[in-house]
């Protein structure tokens, strides 16, 4: 990471827990360049020719390794649209960490467009776990629209853990995924909007294969006069079983719309939603302050637990 | 010591004023086990609010050790000395068991000694540490842990409100062990429990009688339980049980 300055290297702990190079396949990209590449005899990563992105893939049977492609913006004004596809072989059980991080300090917006495409083998796992955060005080915007595309063949299994808490203005995610026979989805949302920050996230899962899974759960906070849209669709189209949860807190100003929906196509198919938006309740924060903490503290506390 | 004087607590019910609490005064001394029992909607609990700081009262002074805390807030309160374990224990999404008792202690807490306040309450700390206190835990699990939130502040007034509700015979047997036990680890700490049970009654250095929102009787165990027992003020596990 030698070619990285101090506001990047911070951005890059804040969205992959990297301090230093990883051990593991990884890209960094940084401002829109090649920042750091590493690949290994299982999982190689290329540029695309035209050069919007970069493939990885990963060989059949590649078990207990790690992808980092974390990206960091720190040059007010940048914007990009970046295409990551990943090949992930049959059998293979990996790990991918992905993340975003800008740090705007003036006053052009900042904008980072990801488009991930996951062709995830028959029988494979991968836990992908994608961080975005923003920093820097100048009135630029910090814009990040992440779109995921996750098509899992026979048996194979994948959890997302999609976490945004800090610092970016607006963002319009968009998650889809198709899965065949036994192939199973679990994903985990993190939201926290503040101040005038707008997000939106979208799912759409079909479940297309005999014993087809998805577990699709956001927790949110939304403060201050932030707004946020939670639109999750699951179809099943074979007998599945699928369920989504919307679990959001809402604070001072704040706007939520959750938009949970379902579509069965097949008599088999089970399929359920929840959805559930409220302020802290009091009674929280009255055991935490009989505890001794401050109303602060104790709202804090119940945020920090909630969003774990 | 706890000094409630002339504690008035009022409420406005479909436009007529309610009297919970009417001008009561109590003295309540250091390291004693008090119990404050009598029928229902007689102001036990919101007598316990009240101390904890939940509630405001209408008029009066609350004081405590001699300083008059009746303007303080819970946290003030809290800090100063007070515990309170509610009676409907709140559950929270996310926060761990750990993460309530590492609050409670107030700061950093080592898994072990953690261990130890849910041993305390009879519960096997590796199967509990990290659970969530939330809807997936037993009313009497999670009454366990609100005692043991408690157990953890080490206060010198602690505040029980009904602690055997909802809990199973083995862990109401255990809660006389565990208010002894406090009593003599916190010197001079005073535990206030409010209860209908004989057997929390018949522990008590003291019981207090409330009756419409004042002392109706006041006196040692053995002057004042015969003369509740057998009414809805003092009952036996098995009129308890009946009652479920």
């Amino acid at each position: 990471m030698v070619q990285m300055d101090s506001i990047q290297k911070r951005l890059m702990a804040e969205v992959a827990d990297l301090h230093e190079v990883p051990a593991g396949a990884y890209n960094f990209r940084a401002n829109g360049e090649l920042a750091g590449r590493h690949t290994t005899a299982n999982i190689d990563i290329v540029s695309k020719a035209d050069g919007t992105g970069i493939d990885i893939h990963i060989k059949p049977g590649t078990v207990n390794e790690s992808v980092h492609i974390p990206v960091v913006l720190s040059a007010s004004g940048h914007k990009e649209v970046v295409y990551n596809d990943f090949y992930v072989g049959e059998n293979s059980d990996v790990v991918i960490v992905a993340g975003c991080g800008i740090d705007n300090c003036g006053t052009q917006d900042s904008q980072h467009d990801g488009v991930h495409r996951f062709f995830v083998g028959k029988n494979s796992k991968v836990k992908y776990v994608e961080k975005h955060y923003g920093s820097g005080d100048g009135t630029g915007k910090r814009i990040l629209n992440p779109v995921t595309e996750v098509t899992m063949e026979e048996g194979s299994t994948m959890e997302m853990e999609m976490v945004q808490i800090k610092g970016v203005d607006s963002t319009d995610r968009m998650t889809t995924a198709n899965l065949k026979a036994g192939a199973s989805l679990v994903v985990r949302e993190r939201l926290m909007t503040h101040g005038t920050q707008t997000a939106t996230s979208g799912y759409k899962v079909e479940l297309n294969g005999e014993g087809a899974s998805a577990d699709v759960v956001s927790r949110s906070v939304a403060k201050n006069k932030s707004y946020q849209k939670f639109d999750a669709c699951i179809v099943g189209n074979a007998p599945c079983h699928g369920h989504t949860e919307c679990d959001s807190i809402i604070m001072d100003e704040g706007k939520i719309l959750a938009v949970p929906s379902l579509e069965a196509n097949n008599v088999d198919a089970m399929l359920v939603h929840e959805a559930a938006i409220g302020k802290i309740a009091g009674d929280q924060l009255i055991k935490l302050m009989t505890l001794g903490l401050s109303e602060a503290e104790a709202e804090e506390q119940i945020i920090n637990g909630f969003l774990k | 010591m706890l000094t409630l004087e002339n504690i008035s607590f009022s409420v406005m019910e479909e436009g007529k004023q309610v009297d919970i609490i009417r001008d009561l005064s109590l003295e309540l001394d250091n390291g004693k086990f008090i119990v404050i029992t009598g029928p229902n909607g007689s102001g036990k609990s919101t007598l316990a609010r009240i101390i904890a700081g939940i509630e405001q009262p209408t008029s009066g002074k609350i004081f405590l050790d001699g300083q008059e805390i009746t303007d303080k807030s819970i946290t003030e309160r809290a800090r100063m000395g007070i515990g309170f374990a509610f009676q409907q224990p709140v559950r929270f999404k996310g926060l761990e068991v750990f993460d309530l008792l590492r609050l409670a202690v107030g700061k950093e807490l080592t898994v072990e000694e953690a261990c130890d306040y849910l041993s305390e309450v009879g519960l096997c700390a590796k199967d509990y540490i990290n659970r969530e206190v939330n809807a997936s835990l037993s009313g009497g699990e999670l009454k366990r842990i609100e005692i043991a939130t408690v157990l953890a502040r080490k206060t010198k007034l602690s505040l029980f409100d009904e602690p055997e509700a909802g809990i199973d015979l083995w862990s109401f047997q255990n809660l006389t062990r565990i208010f002894e036990k406090m009593q003599k680890e916190i010197k001079g700490s005073t535990i206030l429990v409010i209860s209908h049970q004989e057997r929390i009654l018949s522990i008590a250095d003291e019981i207090i009688v409330l009756a419409a929102g004042r002392v109706e009787k006041r006196g040692t165990s053995q002057e004042i339980l015969p003369e509740i027992l057998e009414t809805e003020s003092a009952m036996g596990m098995c009129e308890r049980l009946k009652c479920n």
